[in-house]
């Protein structure tokens, strides 16, 4: 797929469709790929890359640079065409200059997974049928492949791309993706059982802001938590802010918004699984006011935003507080 | 050389920590390590990182400097400092042991700074030398040996005992008052331990990247670079490098208004932040090209030109694995550096 996306990436900078490539670039190690915007067909020779490790949703990206001269071409895969469209949505990207391929997407592997299985000296990661080898300084390692798989890829919701220009491998299918097991398992727990949880995993914050400003649907030009003039900028992680209240609000912030492209988690260098606290509204919108996926069109109102006489009453609240 | 051996290290801890807190690193169940208080029955981990550095224990995140209390037009200063208890943090690595000799040069240097120097004399630090590098490391680059680490006292693990060095009177004082859990060993396997060690440390990828080109003297050279944009075209802007560095020392101090006092403290800050070094008449580093830039010139180019030419990295190689983008100072020096 690598050989193709460069091959028809260098056509269009050619024929002066587009001037400029949104992708992933190579980096020291088999792992460490950079988001990155190529310019010639030089550098995507010497630095294109597409593989197992190109796990970052470049969607985000396409805010700042569909605001600069010309029409760039991004390589989205099914995910990140979900974030494309709400961004689309919600005004932050300017469609015409921007040229889409949709292409095949993961499941993507997250080298932090491997080495939380205590192999150090990684030089190389190769799937042979659902095992890793893995080539490293001490000789070659292996593991269950899945067991490798970026926490935002063990459970796709979609092979199937929402928007594109151009399609390069074959068209997926929405999938049944086990998605809401955890929320479930969460929503099961004892109130108690619930609270410890998220002690232990928002106690872990180091509140670096990566989860915020990876986030597509956190777009804002100046977050309320950076500017000194809003009275609640927080630049210190004081456990009972982090723990209770950061990562709630930003998450009812992007309540009904959120595609669950699952970045969230994906960056976060505590490994706290910000992506449930998302995937509990998900559940909820779809419960409460019925199905809807964020990103799925560039239209319809979203639930949050709209009112219908079927919406549920505040009250829901107080019922399902209950023990 | 006096050794214990591994399957009495609990024994060890337990002595150590009726004494004085005892910090070491141990895994977490999602397999990252992080340093924690030492309780009968811990494990150690082996992992060459925690995910916080170990100058947490004397550069807290956040900590109070001093209060302030208002009745009427009386302010009453109120000094929160307290002596620190004695710690032991056991098992730290050359790299973070490395970056407590660069944050000393900040916050020991006039004026000193008395929060800092307060944990840092109550603190005695045991190092555990590398026996199997990652392919993130590149302490060597700074001219840091892992196999014979810097601390108070260092530690040595030949795969069934740990041997013990004093590298100062105050590791000394750490190993008397173990002493008596303490034989002498021969020290001849860990000889080839350290060798073995050594030859990986020169099969690394790393192994090769070099400070010549980086110094005090680089400044013209640096700054204006045009690569810069390049580099930092999708930094995020998040705070993540900084916050997991043992040498990042950069912090803000503010003021909490309690409603009947202020709590003045302070915080780490990071240079990716759109809000650092803010002032009255605005910001001099305008977009993320110019945060990003402070933060490698900081620690390739100014932090030398102040410390004889000392660099303010250790290559512990966390930002290279924890960074959502993965851009780190590896890939801005081999793409800046001019031969």
């Amino acid at each position: 797929m690598q050989e193709a996306m460069i091959k028809r990436a260098k056509e269009l900078l050619a024929d002066g469709s587009v001037n400029r490539v949104i992708g992933w670039k190579r980096g020291e190690f088999v792992y460490d790929v950079t988001p990155a915007v190529f310019d010639s067909a030089e550098e995507l020779d010497a630095d294109f890359v597409y593989d197992d490790f190109t796990a970052a949703n470049v969607s985000k990206y396409l805010i700042k640079e569909t605001k600069k001269e010309g029409k760039i071409l991004a390589f989205l895969k099914p995910c990140d065409t979900y974030s494309f469209n709400q961004l689309i949505k919600e005004h932050r990207i300017v469609r015409e200059n921007v040229y889409v391929i949709g292409i095949p997407g993961g499941p993507k592997l997250d080298a932090e997974k491997i080495k939380a299985k205590g192999i150090t000296g990684i030089l190389g990661a190769k799937n042979d049928n659902g095992t890793l080898r893995i080539e490293t300084l001490y000789g070659e390692e292996t593991m269950p492949y899945y067991e490798a798989v970026s926490v935002k890829c063990e459970s796709c919701k979609s092979k199937k791309h929402m928007v594109y220009d151009e399609l390069m491998g074959e068209e997926g299918d929405i999938l049944q993706s086990n998605r809401f097991d955890m929320v479930e398992k969460l929503e099961n727990m004892t109130a108690q059982e619930r609270y410890d949880f998220w002690r232990e995993q928002l106690s872990k914050c180091i509140r670096c802001n990566a989860c915020r400003n990876v986030c597509p649907a956190c777009s804002c030009e100046k977050c309320i938590f950076d500017n000194p003039d809003s009275g609640f900028e927080n630049k210190a992680a004081v456990d009972s802010f982090e723990e209770n209240m950061f990562h709630i609000i930003r998450a009812f912030h992007v309540a009904g918004r959120c595609t669950d492209c699952g970045e969230c988690s994906r960056v976060c260098p505590q490994n706290i699984p910000l992506h449930l606290l998302n995937r509990k509204f998900i559940k909820d919108i779809n419960s409460l006011y019925g199905e809807y996926q964020a990103g799925e069109d560039t239209t319809s109102r979203a639930p949050l935003t709209n009112y219908t006489t079927d919406d549920c009453e505040p009250s829901i609240v107080h019922e399902r507080g209950v023990e | 050389m006096l050794k214990i051996s591994k399957s009495k290290l609990n024994e060890l801890f337990d002595a150590v920590s009726a004494k004085q807190a005892l910090y070491l690193p141990v895994d977490r169940n999602d397999g990252a390590a992080e340093y924690k208080k030492y309780e009968s029955g811990m494990t150690m981990s082996s992992a060459l990182n925690t995910v916080r550095s170990a100058k947490d224990f004397f550069f807290p995140q956040t900590e109070n400097l001093v209060d302030f209390k208002m009745e009427g037009k009386n302010i009453e200063v109120i000094d929160v400092r307290e002596e620190s208890e004695d710690f032991v943090i056991f098992g730290v690595r050359a790299c973070d042991a490395r970056s407590f000799t660069i944050l000393d040069k900040v916050f020991l240097a006039e004026p000193v700074d008395s929060y800092y120097k307060n944990r840092r004399d109550h603190g005695t630090v045991v190092t555990m030398a590398c026996t199997r590098p990652a392919e993130t490391c590149f302490c060597k680059t700074f001219g840091i040996d892992p196999t014979v680490p810097e601390g108070d006292a260092a530690c040595f693990d030949d795969g069934e005992n740990i041997f013990f060095l004093a590298n100062n009177d105050k590791g000394q004082a750490f190993i008397d008052s173990i002493a008596s859990l303490l034989e002498e060993g021969d020290a001849a396997k860990l000889c080839e331990v350290q060798e073995k060690a050594r030859a990986i440390m020169e099969k690394l990828p790393l192994a090769k990247l070099s400070t010549e080109n980086f110094g005090g003297d680089k400044l013209t050279e640096y700054f204006n670079s045009e690569k810069w944009a390049d580099l930092s075209e999708a930094c995020l802007g998040c705070g993540t490098c900084t916050f997991v560095c043992p040498t990042c020392q950069c912090y803000d101090i503010k003021d909490f208004n309690t409603g009947h006092g202020i709590k003045r403290f302070r915080c780490w800050d990071s240079c990716m932040y759109s809000d650092f070094t803010k002032m009255a008449h605005g910001n001099p580093r305008l977009t993320q090209l110019e945060r990003f830039r402070q933060r490698f010139m900081h620690k390739l180019v100014y932090f030398p030109a102040n410390n004889n030419g000392e660099f303010g990295c250790v290559g512990c190689g966390r930002c290279l694995s924890k960074c959502p983008i993965s851009m780190n100072i590896v890939k801005v020096m081999k793409a800046l550096e001019v031969k």
